[in-house]
């Protein structure tokens, strides 16, 4: 009885397995990855994707199976693996035999060239069976493992890919402070040297064991410290990121910079829609039209070229300007939709947004606005004298941007208003009982995240020193609610790390540019039914989300309780 | 004794139906009063009424000698100085319990959110003065030391408490308990009652009450109205309500014992 | 919106706000009228191409009212179902049929071919959307299933896009679709006049249904109270399961309909119709199948007629960009307004 019914379920996770693999390889994810190298000559990203899905299937399968010999489990493994190989298996041939790239546009011959280890239709697809297969007993044999032998393995493998995966740029940067030297040792190519993986694998590896085994003392340790201690080591750590931040342009280097400065744009904007979705609970997916009010007041009022003013105005002295401007708007734009909730006021917000777009992108007022055409030669902000050209110079624009955000945003969470807010968000007719006038705090949070929105885009404008209507849509909203889902919402460690992964990642591997909505979607969707309170959640969205967790039970003080 | 609210002819109707009928009611300043009536009978529809939630189709409220505060926002109210607890615990669950009693004290905290920015001096001792009143709330209704327990945690019983101390937070001179002892088992129904009584000794608030229970009700009472069908059928101390037959009609149908002891709840 | 009246001078702000968008929407008009710079010709045109880009949007709305009735959700994605249907069968079947002339020697059997396979892609994709992405997200806070549709939407958008590419895939001229047809003493064209007739056999088809059959029966006890529903004996998820899947199917042939009046298909294709098929939806009132239609209905022509009649009349410049602007507008202003639409079933305040 048992042995049909686990073949089936086999059978079922492989073929599940199998048609993840075969969508990534349809769509061309994989091929794409393909061209991102690890390990020269051996691995490269898209191989880490398409053998993930056999892998994680065939791991869970084997952790669901528990305690059966180690045999069983093998052959378990390798079945799934191989069962998932399938339906790739049958694109192989479809591939060789028709001309299916007329209907499906990216089954390439690089992706069949891939999948058949270049070996061919035939001898490909049975090395990819068996490839497969071993994958599968490979998970299986991994998820038997004792947690201390099996936690150092992922561990290393982890740090590995990681490495790995930012070859590329690493390889600059290392090459530029440390010379050719360390770089050859450590890369050939443009990926990891094999035998330097395979070192820096064997490494962290026995770094976490020895964690492991000695770090519960050593935290001990340092708990124990005397409370002046306490004091320098935290000043200590306090000061060396405070460093870190103050000379990340030097670290980074100039391309890395300007990857941080749009990510940092982003936490700016994230930080605003936080405090609109995370800490009052009002969806907002217009949010792009604040940033594109901030950009649009910084372009008239200070571009050079012909739709400019012409009044004499600086980056500086337009910015207050642009953001009271963003402000407004974002007061005026909530006033209409005070008295909806959830997905009405989502889509009332998302209407807003597009409307403002489509405005910018008419002839309406292309005398002011530039219509498709957009405003040019918007001067980039100068300091004391000096054009801040620079991706490193304009770097601290944005660090000043972020810091007074992430300062106004702390204060407030913290505050009777924040208080305010997150009563609203719970229970918005208690909460006006208890003499709260909800106008009042719902226009304070719109007006508040407008605010750190127009400041992101007045920012966006001079930096970019050109702006064109299109750039301001719909997806720019989606991105920021995203990261913000992602990381958390209400949290505001999580704006950060949202932004790191969403906007950051995109930045640095190109590959994932060109999937990122869809990563985007995907992520959305996985997060929401696994995790929603997001990476670094805010303590009170993590207990909203899982009501029926084990609490913690009170001490029986109170008096007549049952 | 002043009437710290009276109601006169205030009548809500939703569409054909009328949930409350021309109810008039004068409550004493410093008392315990209490509207009950069968299950129906639309007597959180006149709270609603009293508190702004509701805009009463006719008639007026009358609060603390001459403020008519019929059509009112419920904020407006709460500023007044009426507060209310609700029929199902409506507690901000996810917000720890000081929390609660903070976001209580709304109407009287004054600094701007300007000075929250920069953490004024003023700022920083108005939310310690307020944290200290919300540990002595706490301390008041008996939850002393489960500040910090988030409200969905806490046992059914010190929910009930929570939100009574939180509706106190507002420092209201009339608060509305609406059914305050549901759910309760009998002794913690007479502790509630000693309670309510010590509120109202100690702090020196009316307090108008919703109930089922007909031994709080009889026990604490000094004046209690009786409605059925949206409508006042009868008015008097508890001796005189007891006797009443049309009070007893209107709970048991048609000619039977005493009132007391009626099912509780819903 | 009881406590909002009490708002006196914001109320002030909405009543001057109304009162402003309908007066500038006479003064264009009146202006328009007055200038008479179309024929009546085109305005016969523009009025047809109204109601069948109406058409559209109602069975397109259809999916977004059912599944709201039930669900209380706004299923983003549903323009991607719409999408994915017509694509592959684009794809796989139009554009060969096309090509090997067959589309043009047996049109209709074709373009049946065309549309059944269009509805089962899109009922495929809807009900993996719906087993993976929102049944298990039922019981969640209001927010959750909105942010997961959103991601559903992009996912599918995407994915499509990775697997026919990102260029836009012309749908083939059919002879015996093409052209005009006279009606009435007025030319229409033909690819018009079967989007209408289609659109309103299958929006009856479908309200038959709904009212008439034991399925449909079940669909609106669901709607109604799921619980109740359940202790009735009716299986809740079956229901939900049909409703995707009828929503789904009118999606898919308001996909091809589209494909032969606009004759191209892109992975992009469904998200500005899914918003104003949405609006249309509000529009007529969410959760009434009627209330799809006559929405649609209302928006197609507005949206046609409207740049025309009264933007022109007001002095805006090129007014045809601004059509989408028309579309937003009016779904603004139904949410702020009169959030029940026309046919004013009470769902929509059930969020207080």
């Amino acid at each position: 009885m048992k042995k049909s019914t686990t073949t089936k379920e086999i059978v079922n996770q492989g073929l599940l397995a199998g048609l993840i693999a075969l969508s990534l390889n349809v769509i061309g994810f994989i091929a794409l990855l393909g061209e991102r190298e690890l390990i020269t000559g051996w691995v490269s990203l898209g191989h880490v994707f398409l053998f993930a899905s056999p892998l994680a299937f065939a791991y869970l399968m084997s952790k669901k199976m528990g305690a059966e010999s180690k045999g069983k489990l093998l052959g378990v493994g390798f079945a799934i693996g191989a069962i998932a190989s399938l339906p790739s298996i049958i694109l192989i041939f479809i591939e060789s035999a028709t001309n299916i790239r007329q209907f499906l546009a990216n089954v390439s011959p690089a992706l069949v060239e891939m999948l058949t280890f270049g070996q061919g239709a035939v001898l490909g697809s049975i090395l990819l069976l068996i490839a497969f297969g071993l994958i599968g007993a490979f998970a299986a044999v991994i998820s038997a493992l004792s947690d201390h032998i099996r936690h150092p393995l992922i561990n290393a493998f982890a740090w590995t890919l990681g490495f790995a995966t930012f070859s590329e740029i690493l390889l600059i940067r290392v090459r530029d402070i440390f010379g050719r030297g360390l770089a050859k040792l450590i890369f050939s190519g443009k990926a990891l040297n094999p035998v330097f993986a395979i070192i820096f694998f064997a490494i962290v590896a026995a770094i976490t064991v020895f964690w492991d085994k000695r770090g519960a003392s050593i935290k001990e340790k340092m708990l124990n410290f005397t409370p002046v201690q306490n004091k320098q080591m935290a000043r200590g750590k306090s000061a060396l990121i405070a460093l870190a931040i103050l000379f990340l342009p030097l670290i980074l280097g100039s391309y890395l910079t300007e990857v941080t400065n749009n990510v940092g744009l982003y936490i700016l904007m994230g930080l605003g829609l936080n405090i609109v979705v995370g800490f009052a609970g009002l969806l907002d997916l217009g949010y792009v039209a604040f940033f594109a009010i901030g950009a649009y007041v910084m372009g008239v009022l200070t571009s050079e070229g012909a739709l400019g003013l012409d009044a004499g105005f600086t980056f500086w002295t337009a910015l207050p300007i642009s953001v009271i401007t963003a402000t407004l708007f974002g007061i005026v734009l909530g006033i209409p939709v005070l008295g909806m909730r959830g997905d009405y006021l989502a889509i009332v917000t998302l209407g807003f947004g597009e409307i403002i777009r489509i405005i910018a992108v008419s002839d309406l007022f292309k005398d002011t606005l530039g219509g498709a055409q957009g405003i040019l030669q918007i001067p980039k902000p100068s300091f004391f004298g000096t054009d801040l050209v620079q991706p490193g110079q304009l770097y601290y624009v944005v660090l000043a941007g972020v810091l007074l955000a992430l300062f106004i945003a702390t204060r407030l969470r913290d505050s009777r208003l924040g208080r305010q807010w997150m009563a609203m968000r719970e229970d918005e007719d208690v909460a006006e009982a208890m003499g709260m006038n909800l106008v009042n705090t719902k226009l304070m949070a719109f007006a508040t995240g407008a605010a750190f929105s127009g400041l992101a885009g007045a920012i966006f404008a001079s930096k970019l020193t050109s702006i064109f209507p299109h750039s301001f849509n719909l997806i720019i909203s989606i991105n920021v609610l995203s990261l913000i889902i992602v990381g958390g919402v209400g949290s505001i460690p999580g704006v950060f790390a949202g932004a790191l992964i969403l906007v950051g990642l995109p930045e640095l591997l190109r590959e994932f540019a060109e999937y990122r909505m869809l990563i985007y979607g995907t992520l959305l969707i996985v997060m929401m039914l696994f995790k929603p309170e997001g990476f670094l959640p805010d303590q009170r969205r993590k207990r909203e989300l899982h009501p029926d967790d084990e609490i913690e039970a009170p001490p029986q003080s109170v008096g007549a309780e049952s | 004794m002043e009437a710290i609210l009276s109601t006169r002819n205030v009548t809500k109707r939703f569409g054909g139906l009328i949930a409350v009928n021309s109810f008039e009611i004068d409550v004493k300043e410093n008392s315990i009063s209490s509207v009950i009536g069968p299950n129906g009978a639309g007597k959180t529809t006149f709270f609603n009424c009293i508190t702004g939630f509701y805009t009463p189709t006719e008639g007026e409220i009358i609060f603390d000698g001459n403020e008519h505060i019929e059509g009112l926002r419920p904020d407006q109210v709460t500023l007044k100085g009426i507060s209310r607890t609700y029929q199902n615990i409506r507690l901000f669950s996810n917000m720890t319990a000081i929390e609660n009693i903070l976001v209580g004290m709304h109407r009287h905290l004054k600094t701007h959110w300007i000075e929250s920015i920069y953490k004024s001096k003023r700022f920083i001792k108005e939310e310690e003065d307020a944290l200290e009143e919300a540990i002595r709330l706490l301390n008041f209704v008996g939850l002393k030391g489960l500040g910090d327990h988030s409200a969905r945690n806490l046992p059914y019983g010190a929910q009930r408490r929570l939100e009574i101390a939180r509706a106190l937070a507002s420092k209201p001179k009339l608060l509305l308990l609406d059914e305050p002892t549901a759910g309760m088992n009998p002794n913690e129904s007479i502790e509630l009652m000693h309670f309510i009584r010590q509120l109202r000794d100690e702090v020196g608030i009316t307090i108008l009450l919703i109930e089922h229970d007909m031994k709080v009700v009889m026990g604490i009472s000094e004046e209690i109205w009786v409605m059925d069908f949206g409508q006042k059928i009868a008015e008097g101390t508890p001796l005189e309500i007891q006797r009443n037959p049309k009070v007893i009609e209107a709970y048991l149908g048609s000619g039977a014992a005493s009132g007391l002891n009626l099912e509780q709840g819903e | 919106m009881e406590r909002i009246k009490q708002i006196d001078f914001l109320g002030l702000i909405m009543g001057i706000f109304r009162a402003g968008i309908i007066v500038a929407m006479l003064w264009g008009t009146i202006a328009t009228l007055m200038d008479n710079p179309y024929s009546a010709d085109a305005w016969t045109e523009t009025i047809v191409a109204g109601i069948a880009q109406g058409s559209l949007y109602a069975l397109i709305a259809i999916g977004y009212t059912l599944v709201y009735g039930v669900l209380f959700m706004i299923n983003f994605a549903h323009g991607e179902f719409f999408m994915s249907g017509i694509m592959t069968a684009t794809i796989f079947v139009a554009l060969p049929m096309g090509e090997s002339g067959y589309l043009d020697a047996h049109p209709v059997i074709g373009i049946t071919i065309i549309a059944i396979v269009a509805m089962l892609v899109s009922v495929g994709i809807a009900l993996l959307t719906e087993r993976i992405a929102y049944r298990p997200l039922r019981g969640a806070p209001r927010l959750v299933p909105l942010i997961t549709a959103i991601g559903a939407s992009f996912f599918w958008q995407y994915f499509f896009r990775g697997l026919y590419g990102s260029e836009v895939k012309p749908f083939p001229l059919i002879d015996s679709v093409a052209g005009k047809v006279s009606i009435g003493g007025v030319l229409i064209l033909k690819s018009q006049v079967l989007v209408i007739v289609v659109a309103i056999l299958m929006l009856i088809g479908l309200y038959l249904f709904v009212v008439k059959t034991k399925v449909g029966k079940s669909i609106r006890a669901a709607a109604e109270n799921k619980d109740v529903a359940r202790l009735m004996g009716i299986d809740v998820d079956r229901a939900i399961t049909i409703t995707f899947t009828m929503g789904a199917a009118m999606a898919g042939i308001a996909g091809v309909l589209y494909a032969l009046v606009f004759r191209q298909v892109h992975f992009f294709m469904g998200f500005f119709p899914g918003i104003k098929a949405f609006t249309a939806a509000v529009l007529g009132g969410i959760g009434s199948i009627p209330g799809a239609a006559l929405g649609g209905l209302f928006l197609g022509l507005f949206e046609s007629v409207g740049p025309g009649l009264f933007l022109e009349g007001l002095g805006v410049p090129s007014p045809h960009q601004l059509k989408d602007v028309i579309a937003f507008t009016m779904l603004v202003l139904v949410l702020i307004f009169r959030p029940q639409g026309i046919l004013g079933e009470r769902l929509a305040e059930e969020k207080a």
